[in-house]
């Protein structure tokens, strides 16, 4: 039941017919506190069939944990190890040569983690406040032209010109070639999300509130601000969350407009040293380094590391931003 | 004059929304309507022109259906919309069936504690970029050093096999890769779903003397079909339309892998980076859209037909 309110009590502040059930789950069961009977739950699988669903779900879950771990390992083994026995789940010689190598090549690690913080932060920013407001606006029956509004938004879902079109568009008459708001502006709005903001709108800002707001004078957008944006906080959460987690694991948009390597954020930078890690020296002031030192580079290993450095927010991360996440799946309120 | 008057009103009534709006509106028109308009080029012999965008489109010869033509004279054509299809067609099935799979499980597990763990963990790899993905899989089939050839060893097999250059083995890589990254998903988007049931539908049926099977085939499954409908109806709309990333980073673009690997989206691609043939793309690329386009209006129609309730619109 723990998990269950996790999940309901993000979506709204009215009581759900879960909650209700809930509490009569607890009216239902005297008998919970005697340890006979506290293990079977009515609501439960029991005995061999739950044991059963455990490992296999269990196996399943420790399957989707297990590869970010096994990179974390092969980033802390010896180069030569991994020449010898491949990547081993517990290596005979342990080494931390891989990060040693890319704190010398820093330079343009740390350039591109600017960019793709700068690049989340910035985008995120903007991309919530083109949904939010788009999507309220359609939200409100006042809106004369909603429906025209929200047509145009969902027609989005149904059809593209396709990539071809957006890329010549993008390059030629925007001129986003080597810019930042290359890796900004393509992902800034986002049809379903609007849809999915129309709906909480709809639900969680009630007309009554509104009303008396304006019968005090207050204009739409000092509305939307003191009120809406308040009452609403987990509907934009979750949309900010979406934009954030969109942000920080793009590589395709640099992949199409993105050359200069001052501009190239971490994934992209992933990409490119899939082939090369020769792109980090390159780009890296660090000169010191000649070029028979090159074979020493610690290659996998170094890679890796770059795996590791590159998930390692969003693993940290994760454990608190889930909830949130989970919050912004009821794709059932897309519906009109 | 009248009308045009009172639209002026009303334009200048709304004037608070239409400004909210307004932003939004000029990206859907820059980067989404203005390229619906940019695949007219699909049917002409593109060329730069570096007067600009307008330019470019306007002054390119106009071919009619050439483009098409010679698209579908090639094997490409059919290679790559088999692809596309037949991988979705078991994403989609697949997916269901696993993400209804555990969601039902994740909700009926007695330990909620345990459940909640299952449910981080099953969540974590849709967080991940396809490039990250693509390492995690390099891990596994890297020749020399990944895990799965050292695991062939370790049971006498002498032989490493070279992932990256047998096809064969790549319909199953890819299914497994899609369904390792978007099952954990899912499964949670039909959690919340299940979550939200009325417990009393459970109380009466356990009353009855409904056992769990019974519960979950007459209350859960009927309860959460009509999201099963809305997310397939999307889901088929798409099917003319692949992941990018899964296709093109998790085989590494490896030439040998095409035939198995290569699909509308990851041609569309190479048409502007290595074939060059900028219209042709395009054609391609409306080829997908409008195929996708026809199909989401089908199923809707069917569904509409079936059970208006179900519909998306």
């Amino acid at each position: 039941m723990w998990q269950i309110t996790m999940i309901t009590n993000q979506n709204s502040s009215q009581p759900t017919p879960l909650n209700k059930g809930n509490a009569q789950n607890q009216v239902n069961q005297p008998n919970k506190k005697s340890k006979r009977k506290k293990k079977y739950t009515p609501h439960g699988l029991n005995g061999f069939p739950n044991l059963l669903m455990n490992i296999l779900l269990g196996s399943f879950s420790i399957m989707c944990i297990f590869p970010f771990l096994y990179v974390i390992v092969i980033s802390l083994t010896d180069e030569k190890t991994l020449a010898r026995n491949g990547y081993q789940l517990l290596p005979e010689i342990w080494s931390f040569e891989a990060y040693r190598y890319l704190w010398q090549m820093k330079d343009q690690l740390l350039q591109s983690y600017t960019i793709t913080i700068v690049v989340t932060v910035l985008g995120t920013l903007v991309s919530v406040i083109m949904i939010s407001l788009y999507a309220y606006a359609i939200s409100r029956k006042q809106f004369k032209y909603r429906g025209f509004f929200t047509f145009i938004a969902f027609f989005t879902m149904l059809f593209s010109g396709g990539l071809i079109p957006f890329y010549i568009v993008a390059t030629q008459f925007l001129h986003l070639r080597n810019s930042i708001w290359a890796l900004i502006l393509p992902l800034a709005m986002n049809a379903f999300y609007i849809l999915i903001m129309r709906t909480f709108f709809q639900r969680s800002v009630p007309e009554s509130i509104l009303e008396s707001a304006r019968i005090d004078g207050a204009s739409e957008l000092r509305i939307f601000v003191k009120i809406v944006a308040p009452l609403s906080l987990p509907g934009l959460a979750t949309i900010a969350l979406f934009s954030t987690l969109g942000y920080w694991n793009d590589w395709f948009n640099a992949l199409l407009f993105i050359d200069e390597p001052h501009l190239v954020p971490l994934q992209s930078m992933l990409m490119k040293i899939e082939n090369n890690i020769e792109f980090l020296r390159q780009n890296s002031l660090a000169g010191g380094i000649q070029n028979d030192l090159l074979s020493a580079i610690p290659q996998d290993a170094a890679k890796m590391a770059m795996v590791v450095i590159s998930t390692l927010p969003i693993a940290i991360a994760y454990p608190f931003f889930q909830k949130y996440f989970v919050s912004g799946l009821t794709i059932g309120g897309v519906k009109e | 004059m009248n009308r045009i008057k009172s639209f002026f009103q009303d334009v200048y009534k709304n004037r608070v929304w239409l400004l909210m709006v307004l932003p939004g509106t000029i990206w859907l028109l820059l980067f989404s309507y203005l390229p619906m308009f940019g695949t007219v080029i699909a049917f002409k012999n593109f060329r730069y022109d570096p007067n600009g965008f307008f330019a470019s489109i306007l002054n390119s010869e106009w071919v009619a259906f050439e483009n098409f033509k010679f698209l579908f004279n090639t094997n490409d054509a059919w290679i790559i919309t088999r692809n596309t299809v037949l991988y979705n067609l078991v994403f989609i099935v697949v997916g269901l069936i696993l993400a209804v799979f555990v969601a039902i499980v994740l909700s009926e597990l007695a330990n909620k504690r345990l459940s909640k763990i299952y449910q981080t963990g099953m969540l974590f790899p849709h967080f991940l970029s396809w490039v990250v993905v693509s390492y995690f899989v390099f891990t596994f089939l890297s020749v020399d050093r990944g895990l799965l050839n050292n695991i062939l060893l370790w049971f006498g097999v002498e032989d490493p096999i070279s992932w990256y250059n047998e096809a064969k083995y790549w319909p199953v890589i890819i299914v497994l890769t899609s369904m390792w990254k978007g099952v954990g998903y899912g499964s949670i988007v039909y959690l919340a779903a299940i979550v939200g049931i009325d417990k009393n539908y459970y109380e009466a049926a356990m009353i009855d003397g409904a056992n769990k099977w019974q519960q979950i085939r007459n209350i859960t499954i009927p309860m959460i079909t009509p999201l099963i409908v809305i997310l397939t109806i999307l889901n088929v709309g798409r099917i003319f339309s692949a992941d990018f990333g899964l296709f093109f980073q998790v085989p590494r673009d490896s030439g040998p892998l095409y035939s198995v690997t290569n699909v509308i989206d990851t041609y569309v691609y190479r048409g502007i980076t290595t074939m060059g043939d900028i219209s042709m793309s395009t054609a391609a690329g409306l080829y997908q859209s409008i195929v996708g386009f026809a199909l989401v209006m089908l199923t809707n129609y069917l569904v509409q037909k079936v059970d208006k309730e179900y519909a998306l619109f």
